[in-house]
């Protein structure tokens, strides 16, 4: 096992390593001015332009440059926001929040897609399983700000049965239509992948010894069936971060959730672009890192997993 | 002696009148041998949803083809006017006008080609950089395959739209259907990688490779005549999938004011600018969201059904 962990740990490095790199790159080494290139059409201040300049050292060459902001990252130094904060004192204050609304949103989806999955798969083929099939498919289909505004409109402005933005230090009813949201985007992807492991785990030889030893469905269907199912479930689970990182950004920024990912949205749409690049930055180390726990989380549970090579 | 011997023929070859002739008619010889492609072509064809998602998407391309065949007004050359602002529909008007007074179907219209253009210029890009990636490195492993799965990886651990927002950001001044599909394939290609990469290991160990090998057929020759085209089926099956994503891609960063600039005509521009007037006049957003969530829909059910056809462990779950 410790072998497996170095082995993964080691491997995270040069990706850690790329991904800040090919951030930085394609920020600071396009050709002409980056930082007026990351203002578009707005002309900033040059007192502004001048302390950015300072801050990103763009006097130095670009290698420079890059290993000065790694040196940053390492002490916890993510960067100035636009309005003059530092971004970990940002972070401090936003990622709670976030982590409320990520988690409320795993809950919702892994417990209802599981459940539908499960039912779906077991019933291959019935008027149950073909209705979510379409279901699926049709909440597949819909961007999720188009699901937030409809939600927003429908059950915020017609219904009135939760407030349209979430209040100040977003209590957690506020939360659970946002959340509710962001969990639709994965809710189908967990129940199609759900039937199709109970499909497949169904059909194998342990279930059907199972059945021959005389063990009730009650028994064999949590016990036999749902749990070595599962195991793609939380695979997809994992790299569906970044998917859920996204969505957090629109759901937050529609929903006024005060959270990492709305910080993130104010500065896109406000084309705040050095902001917008600390925060992505901010994003992807978080979606390494938890893919990093998964894998080691996994391999801790699958010995088939840290043996392979 | 020579008895014996006709008798023991006897043993091996049977008589003719022996062999059943309905056997005999039973192997068609002058019928095309079948194989994944038309299997899964007699296997979709079978579908309704194949149908539907085919008429559907059959449309949208003309539409976005040929808009003037379907809007009399064209918004390009006609000047929306403010006097229409959030307008109710009224006659030639089906769906009402936008803030701005321009016509929202119009305007749906005419946006179709972007999401089309931006969708096919995605997969352009994704099937040919994920083909290189993922055969190369499959098909020669050792430290090629090393290299190519590492910077594989660096790309896949920056989600494809975040990493498509810094590009935009940076590219403001240069934003153009072009840019969009550049930024969001450049990103979304290690997926495709991934899937060519199994399938070439897969097929990489069967006999007709060794035997290729052994008659001293060429490395490239063997990769691009026999490894590639028996690996390709997963890779297609992905495509159309990965279209409808491409396409939310666009709508995403156009709705967050980082897709394209507001004179290109787009779906995800139009759900940008009607989300201020939600409250009063909710249709503006919803016609154009309609539109987006159909064509993804259209794309998705295809994807069902070439995926299925091309997979016969997937037709089994069915």
């Amino acid at each position: 096992m410790a072998g497996y962990i170095f082995r993964r740990v080691l491997q995270a490095i040069p990706v850690f390593f790329g991904t800040t790199f090919l951030i930085y790159f394609m920020v600071f080494a396009m050709p002409g001015d980056p930082i007026v290139a990351l203002f578009g059409d707005k002309t900033p201040n040059p007192a502004v332009i001048e302390q950015l300049r300072q801050q990103y050292h763009l006097d130095q060459p670009f290698i420079v440059q890059y290993f000065i902001y790694i040196g940053g990252i390492f002490r916890g130094d993510f960067g100035i926001s636009f309005s003059g904060e530092p971004v970990t004192q940002i972070l401090a204050r936003t990622f709670p929040v976030t982590i409320r609304l990520a988690v409320l949103a795993l809950l919702f989806q892994s417990i209802a897609g599981i459940v539908v999955g499960l039912y779906s798969g077991l019933r291959k083929g019935k008027l149950f399983d073909s209705s979510a099939l379409v279901v699926s498919l049709i909440l597949i289909s819909l961007p999720i700000f188009v699901i937030a505004y409809v939600a927003q409109y429908v059950f915020g402005v017609q219904l009135g049965w939760a407030r349209t933005t979430v209040g100040s230090g977003a209590p957690l009813q506020d939360l659970v239509m946002p959340a509710l949201v962001l969990a639709s985007v994965s809710f189908a992807q967990i129940v199609r992948l759900t039937r199709s492991s109970v499909i497949e785990t169904s059909g194998l030889d342990f279930v059907r010894t199972a059945y021959s030893k005389g063990l009730s469905r009650r028994r064999i269907v949590p016990v036999h069936i749902l749990r070595n199912s599962l195991i793609p479930v939380v695979t997809f689970l994992a790299t569906d971060f970044g998917v859920l990182l996204v969505g957090a950004t629109v759901t937050e920024g529609i929903f006024n959730v005060p959270g990492v990912g709305n910080t993130l949205y104010q500065a896109i749409i406000r084309g705040e672009g050095p902001t917008v690049v600390s925060f992505v930055t901010v994003m992807v180390l978080l979606y390494l890192v938890v893919n990093l726990v998964v894998d080691l989380l996994y391999g801790l549970l699958d010995p088939r997993i840290r043996l392979v090579k | 002696m020579s008895n014996n011997t006709s008798r023991s023929t006897r043993h091996f070859v049977a008589p003719l009148e022996e062999t059943p002739l309905v056997a005999i008619d039973a192997v068609k010889v002058d019928e095309k041998p079948s194989n994944l492609w038309i299997d899964a072509w007699r296997d979709a064809r079978r579908r309704p949803i194949f149908w539907i998602s085919g008429v559907l998407i059959l449309l949208i391309i003309a539409v976005a083809l040929l808009p003037s065949l379907f809007s009399p007004i064209n918004p390009l050359t006609e000047a929306c006017s403010l006097s229409n602002s959030n307008g109710d529909p009224s006659a030639g008007h089906l769906l009402g006008f936008t803030k701005q007074g321009c016509d929202v179907y119009a305007r749906i219209i005419y946006g179709t080609s972007t999401s089309i253009s931006v969708g096919l210029i995605v997969i352009l890009l994704t099937t040919v950089l994920g083909v290189a990636f993922g055969a190369f490195g499959g098909f020669f492993g050792g430290w090629v395959d090393a290299t190519l799965s590492r910077l594989g990886d660096i790309f896949f651990s920056i989600p494809y739209i975040l990493a498509a927002v810094v590009i935009m950001s940076v590219l403001s001044q240069y934003r153009s259907i072009w840019t969009i599909s550049l930024a969001i394939g450049l990103f979304a290609w290690p997926s495709t990688a991934r899937v060519l990469r199994a399938e070439i290991l897969r097929v990489k160990q069967a006999d007709y490779i060794t035997a290729s090998e052994a008659l001293g057929v060429s490395r490239m020759k063997i990769l691009f005549q026999h490894v590639l085209p028996n690996s390709i089926a997963p890779v297609i099956a992905i495509t159309t999938i990965s279209l409808a994503g491409a396409i939310v891609a666009e709508a995403t960063l156009s709705f967050l004011g980082v897709g394209l600039g507001g004179s290109i005509m787009s779906w995800g521009n139009d759900i940008n600018q009607a989300q201020r007037d939600i409250r009063v006049h909710p249709q503006t957003l919803i016609w154009p969201s309609l539109a987006l969530s159909i064509t993804v829909f259209s794309f998705i059910l295809l994807g069902e059904v070439v995926r299925d056809a091309l997979d016969p462990k997937a037709r089994a779950l069915r």
